[in-house]
């Protein structure tokens, strides 16, 4: 078994998905003959034809509504908006219908549908191709929002967001799609949803992170330790529904908690989370929970993106204050 | 200079306003004089529907209701054409279609009603198609999606969507006929130009001859015929969904008719237009141009014309009485379609809902 990057991982689990459902078709703007301007989809078109593997017009809304009427008859469609700063032009069809439908026809019709985007920032991209905006979708109810960032967790994730009944954004951290490779079996087992992952035992303070940042997470926790300070670092995975739970038995344990992601800060989801931690653990909390985040700007152009993606040191100096605090 | 594209619209009418018949070429189901007469009885049934919707709404028993007086040649033309396994999206008006695929008077109430089950239609073949889209626009790409999900399948079935003149200026209408002329989808897009988007008439909609000509821009054959003439709605369609049942792709039909009422119960359309458009508009009638030919073949008389209004009135009254007698979902039906399985968090939030319920805070 060959070891694979995340991006190959995207292509294991979709590859894997056509050949045993064959109600799973893939849509988007160049995702057939070019295997999409990332690659997630290369090689599909030739094997499962040029109908499964959809070019579609360049209209990000017509992809999103024929992603809902295909779901409506039954098929499990997988759109991809090429990048996450194109998306907005689908979130009409997200919003009122894709997450909406079976509410509004008590059950009678479903949106088993995946919307695939390349997200986030840190690839010296154009303007408009970096964008992390994840929470704009984590207010909209019967829709699930999902982050993978490993390879492991691309495959497994991916195969369970193409089974889930209900409609799922599954935002691919592009920053680190080939960042390292790991062995990621082809053996279409899926990760479950809907759960926290946590990715390293602490006892000191609780590092709670998704997408691309689980790498400076990460990185943060290693740094802290080097200085005697034992982080526990949580992968949240799925945003919404959000596992609480695993969260607050982490904080429950340490007193402190960190809250790291690159979208701006007034409103992103770190928000929701400092918000449940006040309401359901503030007594267990021994310093102000932090949150070190993009800031609430434009992610600059590329020259200057690096100094806007929450850092290391950033996470490594939050951890301390709280650290400090008690 | 020489020429890239030339195009023409073809206008379709047999039955002129005064229900003289315009043209000796009737298609086959005009022939079959019963048949007529079905259809006749159903755009009956869809006015007598909408007259005791807005009676609901006037007495509080609805909240808005958005009529459908002056389309019905249209409605039930599309409902009558289409087969069972087809499948229709259709934007908050097409009762008249709707009605002839089994949605129930009931269920149109409820919805107006406030109730989402309305929704739910009950009886085949509506029980497949999609309900109301109220984002204007937004279903054409539904059926466009659907239309793919049968070509992929193989499946030799239609979808077809309604919009009217105002939703024919969002791009969702034209994303829809685009894919499906691009990728020759069994997709039936029917523009109901009802000449009013509320108080925008069709005038400053768009600098179009004809609504029907954006359907070429898409490649697909596009018509554009009498919506008040059942007989040109019905055959225009049926043209259409031949072609696409035969894998010959997607077709645009603009239905020329006029909104009669309000936008909708919460609109006053004397603020934006005149009394004599309106009544000049009532001289194209589509119920009465369709009784004055079935009287001339002496297939309807007044008799069978009081007889029908007494059976459409209990039919309405029973329906109103269903939906009168329904009881409201209990608190937790807004949390249990959020998803397949409710996720814990949602749980508690509905357990509170339900203790506010019992008085419990």
């Amino acid at each position: 078994m060959a070891a694979i990057t995340l991006i190959e991982a995207v292509t294991q689990a979709l590859a894997y998905e056509m050949q045993h459902d064959d109600s799973v078709v893939v849509l988007g703007e160049d995702v057939g003959v070019n295997g999409g301007v990332f690659r997630a989809t290369v090689g599909l078109q030739e094997k499962f034809g040029e109908l499964r593997v959809l070019d579609t017009p360049l209209d990000e809304t017509t992809i999103a509504g024929v992603t809902v009427g295909l779901a409506a008859q039954g098929m499990k469609p997988v759109a991809e908006a090429q990048f996450e700063g194109f998306i907005y032009p689908m979130m009409e069809q997200i919003a009122c219908h894709a997450a909406r439908l079976r509410n509004r026809t008590r059950g009678r019709i479903t949106v088993p549908a995946v919307w695939r985007a390349p997200w986030g920032g840190g690839i010296r991209a154009p303007e408009h191709h970096s964008e992390a905006n994840e929470h704009l979708f984590t207010n909209i109810p019967g829709l699930r929002v999902v982050l993978p960032s490993s390879p492991a967790r691309a495959y497994g994730l991916l195969l369970a967001a193409i089974r889930d009944p209900d409609p799922v954004m599954f935002f691919e951290p592009k920053r680190i799609y080939r960042q390292y490779k790991e062995e990621v079996p082809d053996d279409g087992e899926a990760l479950p949803l809907d759960v926290c992952f946590v990715l390293r035992d602490g006892n000191d303070v609780t590092l709670v992170t998704w997408g691309a940042q689980v790498k400076e997470t990460l990185e943060a926790a290693d740094a802290l330790a080097s200085q005697g300070i034992s982080a526990e670092v949580i992968d949240v995975a799925t945003l919404t529904p959000l596992d609480f739970d695993t969260i607050a038995e982490s904080v429950q344990k340490t007193g402190r908690c960190v809250i790291v992601h690159e979208a701006p800060k007034t409103a992103g989801f770190g928000a929701e989370i400092a918000a449940r931690l006040a309401e359901e653990c503030m007594y267990d909390l021994l310093a102000p929970v932090e949150r070190v985040t993009g800031f609430d700007t434009h992610i600059p152009l590329f020259r200057l993106e690096m100094k806007y993606l929450p850092s290391t040191e950033r996470i490594v100096e939050a951890a301390k204050r709280a650290l400090a605090a008690s | 200079m020489p020429i890239a594209a030339k195009f023409e619209i073809e206008y379709l009418q047999y039955l002129d306003p005064e229900g003289k018949q315009v043209r000796k070429d009737l298609p086959e189901f005009a022939q079959d004089i019963d048949q007529m007469v079905e259809l006749y009885k159903l755009m009956v049934s869809t006015r007598v529907f909408d007259t005791k919707s807005i009676a609901l709404q006037r007495t509080g028993k609805l909240g808005t209701y958005a009529s459908c007086l002056g389309h019905e040649a249209t409605h039930v033309g599309i409902g009558a054409s289409m087969k069972p396994e087809d499948v229709f999206a259709p934007s908050y008006r097409e009762y008249g279609a709707q009605l002839y695929r089994g949605v129930r008077p009931r269920d149109v109430y409820m919805y107006w009603g406030g109730d989402e089950r309305g929704n739910d239609y009950q009886n085949e073949p509506a029980k497949h198609d999609f309900a109301w889209s109220v984002p204007i626009g937004t279903q054409c790409l539904h059926a466009a999606g659907s239309a793919l999900a049968f070509k992929i399948r193989k499946e030799k079935r239609v979808a077809v969507c309604t919009i009217g003149d105002g939703g024919s200026s969002k791009g969702d209408f034209y994303g829809a006929i685009n894919i499906a002329g691009a990728q020759q989808l069994p997709m039936v897009a029917v523009i109901v130009n009802n000449q009013w988007a509320i108080s925008v008439p069709r005038r400053i909609q768009s600098g179009a001859q004809t609504l029907a000509q954006k359907g070429i821009a898409a490649g697909l054959p596009s018509i554009q015929v009498d919506g008040n003439d059942i007989i040109a709605v019905r055959k225009a369609m049926e043209d259409a969904l031949d072609r696409a049942r035969r894998g010959d792709g997607g077709s645009v039909i603009e239905c020329v008719t006029y909104r009669l009422g309000d936008h909708t119960t919460a609109d006053d359309a004397r603020r934006y237009r005149g009394k004599d458009e309106v009544e000049d508009a009532w001289t194209k009638d589509p119920v009465k141009r369709l009784r004055i030919w079935l009287e001339s073949k002496k297939a309807w008389d007044e008799k069978k014309e009081k007889a029908l209004q007494e059976e459409c009135s209990e039919w309405m009254d029973n329906e109103v009485n269903a939906y009168l007698e329904s009881k409201v979902q209990p608190v937790s039906a807004m949390f249990d379609y959020t998803f397949a399985e409710i996720p814990a968090d949602l749980e508690k939030q509905r357990d509170l809902a339900l203790s506010l319920e019992k008085g419990a805070h």
